[in-house]
């Protein structure tokens, strides 16, 4: 086991060289997949923009499907990984587990993910990442996405080895970091959602192969969301987790309590899976108390997690901001925060938006009856744009700010873009979420290619006003596509050309975390929180507001029973 | 030292919690339990659920019901397409097909009288958007959906596909008038 540690002496960190290397590989992929959907995003929102209308139909939803498939599965999947290493073998100071099998879980990722790519681009699969059986793509469409899922699975295992390893070695000593139980949390949803995984789409290859006549589709749709929003459940966790990193980082943020966020963390291992009946709201087949008791997670519980980490990371950075001293009026520690700093300001447009745009929207359209407004419209993926661009993808780019000089070595070329990026990208894609979810309410479909209609004799006429908002979301889309571009270009040039930085010191064998020696007596009670707690009423009450405007906007419809 | 360290405290289980924290889990608790109990109070009190009445059913079977629908109450055609416009009695069953591409036969149904509707697809998935109302059932192949419906203001509404079901998805437009 002769690796070697680095010690970057901008942070103090220490890298297990391995870990390093993958860190850097899983990143770079996840940063590629971004590209290619990027692009695909281009052809996506200039075609749903009524006045351009860009693509014909069946590139339309050729390019949706790999819009998808590379964003949702492959650009955070591979950072993920990256994720996973760093909060492991970083931050408990102790090596990899498996080298080897981690590079084994790499390339099974990567020749996962181009073979799926060059299925898609063949033409014959565009079947959108969800591959609603009986529509059917060809075989190594499926088995592209199969590679990729054993080679996650390795790396999750990879990943709790090394929590194994670190105990056994004794390289910390008391309990693992918040940001590594975040990690593990999203590491273990992770096993759960890739045996789901398995469960759906190994029996759906050999139907694509001849093998199996029928696949039922109710069934097809049960197991696959299992898999589906669980997968979403991992971005919540790391991106949970990152935010409570950011927080301590450019804050020394302490959790508010340990004990809160830990267990918040296990609301989500425990009820998070439930939640794939949320997309099953609108099917049939399914009793009513099955729905009501799965949708909500089993009485809200994973609501209430989130509602949590919503609270305490502000939370904990307003303590951390009061102890230095801003401790004027509710807000004087907000205003002062480092609002030029891209990780932070990236982490709490990321923060503010999954809260109040994707947080709001995803109970209200999983509600069990409410459902039925929304199913299936721009709404949806108005919602996710929400949850996993604002949320997770905006973390994560947040994050890569600060892991260029860390871990890549280079300065960040550029830092005046760096300063405008998470505004450019985060606040036009908080328009683009509000847009498509105004023009879902309106009614209009997703992944619909025209909405006028061509070619239909009983063609419907949208609003104006749904061809207004999907205007918007043709403007503000190519900006956040623009933005997202050149924060790409960014990275790239910051890797290729940007200042070497100072490598630090290189050692043969690891350090070991200490804890302080016990102050004996009680330690200083932190500071009050008022200002987050302002914050968090403002948005129960907006919660709430929503939350029956749409009851009332259902009980104007026909009646159904 | 923060979130990325070991907890300092070794016993952090045991640190006491954070009033205003405690405060917001309470709240958010509350909240949790409004929003579970709203799902079941709507199923006795509200007017718009979703019936849970299904039987599995085959393509042949199910077509041949709604030919016999169609057959009995049809009362006229239209578009080039020759599509049947039905007007069933209130209160029986009607059968709505969901197929590449379109939605079949158009239904003429009376204000404030309640039909069962039957919802299936012919080959892929389909999904039933009705507009301008927003009501958005998914459609299975061999699953026989039932759900009856009560049309509360006249009108011509359209039936949008909105689940993805191939090139000519776009142009999956039905249509009910209610008069
Ligand atoms: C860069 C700016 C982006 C823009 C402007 C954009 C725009 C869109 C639009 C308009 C749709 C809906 C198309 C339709 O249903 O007809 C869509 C779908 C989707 N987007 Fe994005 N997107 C962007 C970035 C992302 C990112 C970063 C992710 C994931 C991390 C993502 C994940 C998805 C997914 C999963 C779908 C659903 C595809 C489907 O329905 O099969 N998008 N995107
Ligand atoms: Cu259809
Ligand atoms: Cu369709």
């Amino acid at each position: 086991m002769a690796t070697t540690y680095r010690i970057c002496p901008r942070t103090g960190l220490q890298f297990d060289t391995d870990a390093e290397k993958l860190m850097r590989w899983n990143a770079v992929a996840g940063v590629l997949a971004l590209l290619l959907g990027g692009i695909m995003a281009v052809g996506v929102v200039l075609t749903r923009w009524p006045a351009v209308h860009l693509l014909s139909a069946e590139t339309f939803y050729m390019v949706l499907t790999a819009h998808g498939i590379d964003m949702l599965l492959f650009w955070i999947i591979f950072f993920e990984m990256a994720v996973l290493y760093f909060a492991s073998s970083t931050l408990l100071h102790c090596r990899l587990a498996t080298p080897k099998m981690a590079w084994l879980g790499f390339w099974l990722m990567a020749i996962g993910s181009v073979m799926t790519n060059v299925a898609i681009f063949q033409g014959e699969s565009s079947v959108m990442f969800t591959s609603y059986v009986p529509m059917m793509a060809k075989p190594h469409f499926y088995l592209g996405l199969i590679l990729f899922a054993v080679g996650a699975l390795i790396g999750c295992f990879v990943f709790l080895g090394t929590l194994v390893v670190a105990k056994a070695e004794k390289t910390y000593e008391g309990s693992i970091p918040l940001v590594t139980f975040g990690a593990l949390t999203a590491a273990i949803i992770a096993i759960f959602t890739i045996a789901s995984g398995a469960v759906i789409l190994i029996p759906t290859l050999l139907w694509s192969m001849g093998f199996i006549q029928e696949i039922d589709t109710l069934i097809y749709r049960v197991v696959w969301w299992a898999m589906g929003h669980s997968s979403q459940q991992i971005n919540v966790s790391a991106h949970v987790a990152i935010w409570y990193a950011i927080a301590a980082i450019v804050f020394g943020a302490k959790p508010m309590s340990e004990k809160v966020s830990r267990s918040a963390y296990l609301l989500y291992i425990l009820f998070l899976q439930l939640a794939c009946a949320h997309h099953l709201l609108a099917d049939p087949g399914l009793s009513a108390e099955w729905k009501v008791v799965n949708t909500s997670y089993f009485m809200y519980f994973a609501v209430l997690a989130s509602m949590i980490h919503g609270m305490t990371v502000p939370g904990a950075i307003e303590q951390a901001q009061r102890l230095k001293g801003y401790n004027k009026g509710l807000f004087e520690w907000l205003r002062k925060a480092p609002w030029g700093n891209p990780a932070f300001s990236s982490m709490f447009l990321s923060l503010i938006g999954f809260g109040f745009l994707g947080g709001i929207s995803g109970v209200m359209m999983g509600a069990e009856q409410l459902n039925m407004l929304i199913h299936n419209t721009i709404y949806v993926p108005g919602h996710f744009h929400a949850t996993v661009v604002i949320g997770t993808t905006l973390a994560f780019m947040g994050l890569t700010y600060f892991l260029v000089p860390v871990l890549f070595r280079r300065e960040v070329l550029f830092p005046g873009f760096a300063k405008l990026f998470p505004y450019l990208f985060g606040l036009s894609m908080y328009i683009v979420a509000l847009v498509m979810m105004g023009a879902g309410t309106l009614g209009v479909s997703r992944r619909h290619w025209d909405m006028a209609f061509a070619g239909s004799p009983l063609a419907y006429e949208w609003p104006g006003a749904a061809y207004l908002m999907m205007g918007l979301n043709g403007v503000f889309g190519t900006i956040a596509i623009v933005a997202g571009g050149l924060w790409i270009l960014q990275i790239v040039f910051s890797l290729l050309f940007g200042k070497k930085l100072d490598e630090g010191e290189l050692r043969n064998s690891p350090i070991p975390l200490t804890l302080p020696a016990p102050t004996g007596g009680h330690a200083a009670h932190p500071p009050a929180t008022p200002g987050t707690m302002v914050l968090a009423l403002v948005f129960l009450v907006s919660f709430i507001l929503y939350y029956f405007v749409n009851w009332k906007y259902l009980s104007s419809l026909w009646g159904l029973a | 030292m923060s979130a990325i360290s070991p907890p300092e405290q070794r016993i952090w289980w045991k640190a006491p919690l954070d009033k205003l924290e405690f405060i917001w889990i309470a709240i958010a608790f509350v909240w949790s339990l409004v929003m579970f109990v709203m799902m079941i109070w709507w199923h006795i009190y509200g007017n718009q659920n979703l019936a849970n009445v299904v039987s599995k059913t085959t393509k042949e079977m199910y077509a041949a019901k709604t030919q016999a629908v169609v057959d009995k109450y049809t009362v006229r055609t239209e578009t080039d397409k020759q599509i049947p416009v039905v007007k069933p009695p209130a209160g029986s069953d009607i059968y709505l097909i969901g197929r590449l591409w379109d939605w079949w036969p158009i239904y003429e149904l009376e204000k404030g009288k309640t039909y069962k509707l039957h919802l299936s697809a012919m080959d892929y998935m389909h999904g039933f958007s009705l507009q301008p109302q927003n009501i958005n059932i998914q459609v299975h192949p061999n699953y026989d959906h039932t759900v009856k419906i009560t049309p509360t203001q006249a009108g011509t509404y359209s039936i949008v596909c909105n689940e993805y079901c191939g090139v000519g998805h776009h142009a999956m437009v039905g249509r009910i008038y209610v008069k």
